[in-house]
C-alpha cells in the first residue's frame, strides 16, 4: 500500500511558534520570581507582578502547552488515521489565529484587561478568539478521524476527543460574562457560585489541557520510541473512562474551608483520592511497557524524557490528592507549596513529554537527525535539576510558612505576625529564581540544538545508511 | 465497539463529563446565593467602591492577596471572623484568590484608618520595610470616569445616587481602591461581636526595674513589628498619635492595645496575647521615662 502524503510543514510551524511562546513564558516567570524578592523590579503600570503573573501562566498554558498540543495532535492524528489532515487550509488558518490570539492575550494582559479568573484571565473579545481557535482545531481533528483509513481508534485518539469536548464545555461556561465595554465585563456568576464554577473550570482545565493531551502524546510516543507496544490495552480503557469521569467532581478541592457548601467539598475530596487509581493506571501502564526495555533509559535520550515525564505525572497525582484532604489543605493551602506542586506538573510532566515529542518529530517533520545527543542530554539534566530546585524549595517554604502561620503560644495568642512569616520566605524565593534560571538555560540549550539540527543536522536516510555501514 | 465509532465515543465522553459537572457545578445553584445564605446587612458596592474593585482586578491584586477567612483557629485570630457565603453575593466574580504572598484582605475593612491605606499604597515599604509589595502611588494620577461607572452599575444592577456619581468627578483610582479596602468584610458587625472583654483587675506583671538591655531590645522589636508603621519608630507618631508623654495608666494602655479603638482607627491586638501586650505597655512607659527609644 502506498503511504499517504502527510502534512508536516504545518506541524513544524506549530512547534516553532510554541517554542517561542514557551521561552516567553519562562523568561516572564523568571522576571516575576525576581520581583518577588525585589519589589524595585516592578515597573508600573504594565510590568508589575500582578500583570506579569497572568501573562506568565497564559503564555505557558496556552502558548507553549496548547501550541505543542496542536502540533502533536495534528501530527499524530494523521498517522493514527493513516490519512492526511481533513483540511490543510483550516490548519493554516488555525496557526494564524493561534499566534494572533496569543499576541492579543499578551498585549491585553499587560494593559490590565483581566477577568481575574485564574488561567482564564482573558477578557471577552480575546475569549471569543480562543473559542474560534478551538473550534477550528476540533473540526479538523474530528473530520480527519471521521475519514480515517484505520478502523480501530488508538488510545491517543480517545484522549484527544475527550479533551476537545471537555475544554469546549469548560471554557465557554466559565467565560460567560456581560460586557460593559470592549475590554471590561462582569461574570454572570456571583460570589460563591462564581468560585465554584471557576474551580470546576480551573481544575478540569488541568485535566483536559494538561493531562489528557500529554497522555495522548505519551501513549503514542512511548511505543514509537521504544519499539514495544503498550503493556495493557484493557488497563488503558479503564484508566481513560474512569479518569474523565472522576476529574469533573474534584474542582472544589481548591475551595476547601471556604463558604462553598460542605458536601461539594467532601465530594471533591473523595473523588480526588479516587483519582489516584486512573492516574496511576496510565503510570503503571507506562512502566510495565518498559519491561525488558529499561536499558533504553541509558541508550535512548527520548525514553528518558518520557519516563521522567510520566514519573512526575505519577508524583503529581499522588501529591494532588494529598493536598485535597481537608486537614492537609488547612495547613498547606495559600502557601508557596502550591506553586511548587503545579510547577512539577508543568515543568516536569507536560514539558518533558512535549520535549520528547519534539525530538521524536525532528527526523519525521524537519527531515533531520538531531544535531547533538549530548546536548539533548544536557537539556534533560538542566531542566530536571532546575525544576527540582524550583519545586523542592517551594515545598520547604510552604511547610515553614504554614507552620509559622499556625504557631500559637500557650496563652492562645499567635506567635508570629504576618510579616515575620513572609520575611522567612526570601531565601526560598531566591532559590526558586535560581531554579527557574537553570531551567531557562536548559531551554536555551534545546533551542540551540534545534537550530543546529535544522541547519546542520544530518539527513535521516543518510544516517540510516551510515548506521548500516553502507556509506 | 466505541473504539471504532468516533461519534459514539464523543457522545459517551460528553455524558461521562457531564455527570460530575451537573452534581457539583450545576446543582449548587439551587442553594447558593439564594434566601438560604442571604445576609440582610450585606449591601452592594457604591460606584466608588466598585471602581476600586475594578482597579484591584486590573492590577491583579488577587495574585498575592486572598479574600476568604477559613474557619480555622489561627486564621480567625489573625484576620477576624470566618467568611460567609452571603457576604459575597455582589462579587462578580469572586476574588478569594489562591495564594497569600501578602495577608488576607477579607476583613481588612475598618481595620486601619484611610490614611494608613493611602500611605501603604503609595509605598508599602515606607511602612513595612521588608515588604515586597509594589508601589501604587501612580494610581493617584488616574481620574475616574463617571460615564463608565454608570454603565458598570447598570450592568451590575446596583443602586446609586446622582450625588455618588457626581462625587467621582474629583476622585482618582487611589481614592477608589482605598474605599474598596474599607468596605471589605465590614458589612456584618463582626468586630463588635468578636470584641473580648478583659475581666478582673489588670496588673502589670513587669516592674519598672525589669527592663535590662536585652529585654528592652526584644520589646523594641515587638513594637517595630506591630506599632511603628503608625506610631513611628521612635514613638513620635504619624498616622497614629505620638506616644511619648501620652501618660496613660497601665491598665488603660493595656486595654487600648488589646481592644483597639474602632472609632479612632486603632486595630485591636488581642491576638498578640496578654503577655506581649504588657511588654508593649512597659516599652512605651520605659521610653516615656528615659526619653530614649
Amino acid at each position: 500500500m502506498e503511504k499517504p502524503k502527510y502534512h508536516t510543514d504545518i506541524v513544524r510551524s506549530f512547534i516553532n511558534w510554541s517554542i517561542l511562546w514557551g521561552v516567553v513564558a519562562v523568561v516572564v516567570g523568571v522576571i516575576a520570581s525576581l520581583q518577588m524578592v525585589n519589589a524595585d523590579l516592578n515597573y508600573p503600570p504594565y510590568f508589575t507582578f500582578g500583570r506579569l503573573r497572568p501573562l506568565h501562566t497564559n503564555a505557558g498554558i496556552y502558548g507553549w502547552g496548547i501550541g505543542t498540543i496542536f502540533a502533536m495532535f495534528l501530527y499524530i492524528v494523521q498517522r493514527l488515521c493513516k490519512t492526511p489532515l481533513w483540511s490543510l487550509g483550516l490548519a493554516k488558518f488555525q496557526l494564524w489565529l493561534f499566534n494572533a490570539t496569543i499576541i492579543a492575550a499578551a498585549v491585553t494582559l499587560l494593559l490590565g484587561f483581566n477577568t481575574t479568573h485564574e488561567y482564564h484571565e482573558l477578557e471577552w473579545p480575546v475569549d471569543i478568539m480562543v473559542v474560534v481557535l478551538w473550534v477550528a482545531f476540533s473540526v479538523n481533528i474530528i473530520m480527519t478521524i471521521m475519514k480515517r483509513k484505520e478502523e480501530q481508534m488508538y488510545i491517543s485518539l480517545w484522549y484527544m476527543m475527550a479533551a476537545i469536548i471537555g475544554i469546549a464545555i469548560l471554557y465557554i461556561i466559565n467565560g460567560l460574562t456581560v460586557p460593559v465595554s470592549a475590554f471590561k465585563s462582569y461574570s454572570i456568576f456571583a460570589g460563591t457560585n462564581s468560585a465554584n464554577v471557576q474551580w470546576w473550570f480551573g481544575h478540569n482545565a488541568v485535566a483536559m489541557a494538561l493531562t489528557a493531551p500529554p497522555l495522548a502524546m505519551f501513549y503514542y510516543f512511548l511505543p514509537k520510541s521504544t519499539g514495544v507496544p503498550i503493556y495493557s490495552h484493557r488497563l488503558s480503557i479503564i484508566a481513560f473512562w474512569s479518569l474523565i469521569f472522576m476529574y469533573l467532581w474534584t474542582g472544589a478541592h481548591h475551595l476547601l474551608w471556604t463558604p462553598v457548601p460542605d458536601w461539594i467539598q467532601t465530594l471533591a475530596m473523595a473523588f480526588s483520592i479516587m483519582l489516584i487509581a486512573p492516574s496511576w493506571g496510565s503510570v503503571i501502564n507506562g512502566y510495565l511497557s518498559m519491561n525488558g526495555q529499561w536499558h533504553q533509559m541509558r541508550d535512548n535520550y527520548l525514553v528518558k524524557f518520557l519516563i521522567l515525564g510520566i514519573t512526575f505525572y505519577g508524583l503529581q497525582t499522588l501529591q494532588g490528592p494529598m493536598q485535597a484532604i481537608r486537614t492537609f489543605s488547612a495547613f498547606i493551602h495559600f502557601t508557596d507549596w502550591i506553586p511548587g506542586h503545579i510547577h512539577m506538573g508543568t515543568m516536569g510532566w507536560v514539558s518533558m513529554i512535549s520535549f520528547a515529542g519534539i525530538y521524536y518529530l525532528l527526523p519525521r517533520v524537519y527531515g533531520r537527525e538531531v544535531y547533538s545527543i549530548p546536548l539533548a542530554n544536557l537539556h534533560f539534566w538542566l531542566i530536571l535539576v532546575g525544576q527540582l530546585i524550583w519545586s523542592v524549595s517551594m515545598w520547604v517554604a510552604g511547610v515553614v510558612q504554614a507552620g509559622m502561620w499556625n504557631a500559637m503560644n500557650a496563652d492562645g495568642s499567635l506567635t508570629y505576625t504576618f510579616m515575620e512569616t513572609m520575611v522567612e520566605m526570601y531565601p526560598y524565593w531566591w532559590a526558586r529564581a535560581g531554579g527557574g534560571l537553570i531551567y531557562l538555560l536548559g531551554i536555551l540549550v534545546f533551542i540551540y540544538n534545534m537550530y543546529m539540527t535544522v541547519n546542520k543536522g544530518e539527513d535521516p536516510s543518510l544516517a540510516l545508511l551510515k548506521a548500516e555501514g553502507r556509506v | 465497539m466505541w473504539e471504532k465509532k468516533p461519534i459514539l465515543l464523543m457522545l459517551l465522553a460528553t455524558a461521562t463529563i457531564l455527570v460530575g459537572t451537573i452534581v457539583t457545578m450545576v446543582l449548587p445553584f439551587l442553594w447558593v446565593n439564594t434566601e438560604a445564605d442571604r445576609i440582610a446587612e450585606v449591601v452592594p458596592y457604591t460606584p466608588l467602591q466598585q471602581e476600586g474593585r475594578d482597579v484591584y482586578m486590573r492590577e491583579g491584586c488577587n495574585n498575592c492577596h486572598t479574600q476568604t477567612v477559613r474557619p480555622l483557629v489561627a486564621e480567625v485570630l489573625r484576620y477576624g471572623d470566618y467568611s460567609k457565603s452571603g457576604e459575597f453575593v455582589f462579587d462578580r466574580p469572586f476574588l478569594w484568590g489562591s495564594k497569600r504572598t501578602g495577608p488576607d484582605l477579607a476583613r481588612v475593612g475598618g481595620k486601619y484608618p484611610d490614611a494608613w491605606h493611602y500611605q501603604h499604597m503609595d509605598s508599602a515599604r515606607s511602612m513595612v520595610p521588608k515588604s515586597n509589595m509594589p508601589d501604587y502611588v501612580w494610581l493617584r494620577d488616574n481620574p475616574l470616569d463617571p460615564e463608565m461607572s454608570r454603565r458598570k452599575m447598570a450592568v451590575l444592577g446596583f443602586p446609586y445616587t446622582q450625588e455618588q456619581m457626581a462625587a467621582l468627578e474629583d476622585k482618582n483610582e487611589m481614592d477608589a481602591i482605598v474605599a474598596y479596602m474599607q468596605k471589605l468584610g465590614s458589612d456584618i458587625p463582626w468586630r463588635q461581636s468578636a470584641r473580648t472583654e478583659v475581666v478582673g483587675e489588670l496588673t502589670n506583671p513587669y516592674s519598672d526595674n525589669d527592663a535590662d538591655e536585652q529585654t528592652l531590645a526584644a520589646w523594641r522589636q515587638l513594637f517595630l513589628n506591630n506599632c511603628s508603621a503608625c506610631h513611628g519608630n521612635n514613638l513620635e507618631g504619624g498616622i497614629g498619635p505620638e506616644l511619648v508623654g501620652a501618660n496613660y495608666d497601665d491598665s488603660t494602655l493595656f486595654q487600648i492595645i488589646y481592644d483597639g479603638i474602632p472609632a479612632g482607627g486603632m486595630p485591636d491586638y488581642a491576638s498578640l496575647g496578654p503577655d506581649r501586650i504588657w511588654q508593649l505597655v512597659n516599652y512605651i512607659k520605659q521610653v516615656d521615662r528615659s526619653g530614649e527609644p
